[in-house]
């Protein structure tokens, strides 16, 4: 098992170094090069010339990916083009904002998603079964800034109960003082989650109830209420568990747009306005954050699955000696 | 007895589909798919026959008619340039149904030759290229998609080029999958066995009998084309004026949000739900239809 570990990390960092080889190779697509990022359009060739020396952009490629690999090893992103501030520094301020709404968002979604999704599948066929799905089909294909303008004419406007703009304090704390300005955000952010991950319980606990356990269970005389609580609902929630590791890229996608309808100063906002200015260093700087986070939570995924899941651990001729023995 | 207890022996999928032979059949079957399949139908003839029955000016601009509420002569009101918008709504279906359709195709083509030479080749050559494909999941979509659209000029073919070339990892992971499974059948085995090598293996019996999972991946690829398409335009750096599509109409009726000008905003964002809804429920039910067929 520990050589499985080992060779999942090693796989990570491998992927790891690989992003950062597809933000240096953007860095260089750039028309005119980063030279004419950062002095203007103005700038003559002997200044370009000069920029490119200083920063050591004539030398061959493999050797500048190496000096930007050991300035990211010691946390320099770069310096963003038009906010005259160290990439990492915006990172670090803008970070913990978005954590707070892709975290709190994520974790709300699932709160009533796996619960949902085993009552679906208890009572498969139902009314309100259709209609849940009905609902996580339509949530599927909403994107979602039109969920938030709905949620903003109908919460906001229509009826004037929250707030339509995100609160914009500094920290956490001032983010946290207002709550009722960051309930449209969540809800906006969780629902497509909050959609996947019930349908997915669904399933996942409907292909448990048909294995032969739950049979030999009722057999025996167990009642239903403890064989769904305590076998059937911890086995569905493992294979669940390792889809969120593998959600971090879609839950931060959502984050971008939640972030600009809402005005809230996480780096899905900084992402966007940086697009739309052309700043790149800060755009690459943010896709390495989200890269290295993506890798994070799948090698977290597969870890928590191999911790909580039996099953996984034991290697597969084991498994099959076992079968027959 | 508790309702729970009969529910816990059933099998998982309710035998709703007639015993029948063919793939069509059972599609014909699963209403939900066959209403999807129609709504598709009657957008796309709206979208491309619709503005020769229904003609409106959706290049000049008629500030004097800007901004009025569905009424006689406009169904659905005017924008703030003056351009009907049920006009719109139909120009920019075009441009998104359009996008969406080749940057599916494309998405699933690349993804599809990817993952069968992967599975076919194995070793080294599988590993180099499926640590390809983990490398592109692990940034979003969408922020790759926005920095390549700052570095070009966007139009309908750009897009559809770049939303492809973001798209083909979940086709090349599933494929690699499928032929995985499939190298292992008798037919495959036989033929390597004569000396096929694993470019005429992929090619030529691997990739065709995929062509279940293909086509429903296909279609949930031009799901997720028409909403991505949508996203870019929203953030601004979609197709420029006076082309527009779903996702620009949206960023434009935002403004007008507090006015109460509901026309600019519903329109186009049910249109997407619907369409999008659509195309899923298409591919449910040719999930469902190529996965009775049982293993080939």
């Amino acid at each position: 098992m520990t050589r499985y570990i080992a060779r999942r990390v090693l796989l990570a960092a491998v992927v790891v170094l690989l992003v950062t080889v597809v933000t240096f190779v953007l860095l260089h697509l750039l028309p005119g090069g980063p030279a004419r990022g950062a002095l203007g359009v103005k700038a003559t060739t002997e200044q370009i010339a000069a920029f490119n020396a200083a920063q050591g952009l004539d030398r061959p490629l493999p050797v500048q990916y190496w000096r930007y690999l050991s300035r990211l090893l010691t946390g320099d992103l770069g310096r963003s083009y038009t906010l005259n501030s160290p990439v990492s520094t915006l990172l670090a301020e803008r970070l913990p904002r978005t954590l707070l709404l892709t975290a709190g968002s994520t974790l709300l979604a699932v709160l009533v998603a796996l619960p949902l999704g085993v009552w679906q599948a208890v009572h498969r066929g139902s009314a309100l079964d259709h209609l849940a799905t009905a609902c996580a089909f339509l949530l599927y294909a909403t994107p979602v800034f039109f969920l938030s303008l709905i949620l903003i004419i109908v919460f906001a406007q229509a009826l004037p109960v929250f707030p339509a703009q995100a609160a914009q304090g500094d920290s956490l704390g001032e983010l946290l003082a207002q709550p009722g300005s960051l309930v449209l955000p969540l809800l906006a952010g969780g629902a497509a989650t909050l959609a996947a991950f019930s349908r997915y319980m669904r399933a996942a606990t409907l292909d448990n109830l048909t294995e032969d356990y739950v049979r030999t269970a009722r057999a025996r005389g167990t009642r239903e209420r403890e064989i769904l609580w305590r076998h059937v609902w911890p086995n569905s929630l493992t294979s669940v568990v390792a889809m969120l590791g593998y959600y971090v890229p879609v839950i931060f996608g959502g984050a971008l747009v939640v972030e600009s309808m809402f005005n809230y100063p996480g780096i899905g906002l900084l992402f966007w306005s940086s697009a739309r200015n052309a700043d790149f260093p800060v755009l690459l700087g943010v896709v390495l954050v989200i890269g290295v986070a993506t890798v994070a939570g799948a090698l977290l995924a597969d870890l928590a699955q191999l911790a909580i899941d039996p099953r996984v651990r034991v290697p597969a001729r084991q498994a099959r000696a076992g079968a027959t023995a | 007895m508790s309702v729970v207890g009969p529910l816990l022996t059933a099998p998982p999928e309710p035998a709703e589909a007639p015993p029948s032979s063919t793939v069509l059949a059972r599609f014909r079957a699963d209403r939900p798919a066959v209403a999807g399949a129609l709504v598709l139908l009657l957008a796309a003839l709206g979208c491309w026959l619709g503005p020769l029955l229904y003609h409106t000016d959706q290049v000049h601009t008629a500030l004097w008619l800007a901004r009025l509420s569905p009424g006689a002569g406009h169904p659905l009101g005017t924008d703030d340039l003056g351009y009907d918008v049920l006009g719109r709504l139909l120009a920019a279906g075009r441009t998104s149904l359009l996008i969406g359709v080749l940057a599916g195709l494309l998405g699933t083509a690349i993804g599809a030759v990817w993952g069968a030479l992967a599975g076919c080749a194995g070793g080294w050559v599988d590993t180099v290229l499926m640590r390809v494909v983990d490398t592109g999941v692990a940034v979003p979509a969408l922020f790759l998609l926005l920095v390549a659209a700052t570095l070009v000029t966007p139009s309908v073919g750009v897009l559809a080029v770049l939303i492809g070339c973001v798209s083909w990892l979940v086709p090349a992971r599933l494929m690699r999958a499928e032929t995985v499974t499939l190298r292992e059948r008798d037919y495959v085995r036989a033929i390597s066995v004569i000396g096929a090598g694993p470019l005429r293996v992929a090619f030529r019996h691997i990739l065709p009998n995929a062509i279940g999972t293909l086509l429903v991946n296909v279609t949930f690829q031009i799901a997720d084309a028409i909403l991505l398409v949508s996203y870019v335009s929203f953030l601004g750096l979609g197709v420029p004026a006076p082309t527009t599509d779903w996702g620009a109409m949206l960023s434009k009726g935002l403004t007008y949000t507090y006015d109460g000008a509901w026309w600019l905003i519903l329109p186009p964002g049910i249109a997407i739900v619907v369409v999008v809804c659509a195309v899923n429920f298409v591919g449910d039910g040719l999930r469902a239809a190529f996965a009775a067929r049982g293993p080939r």
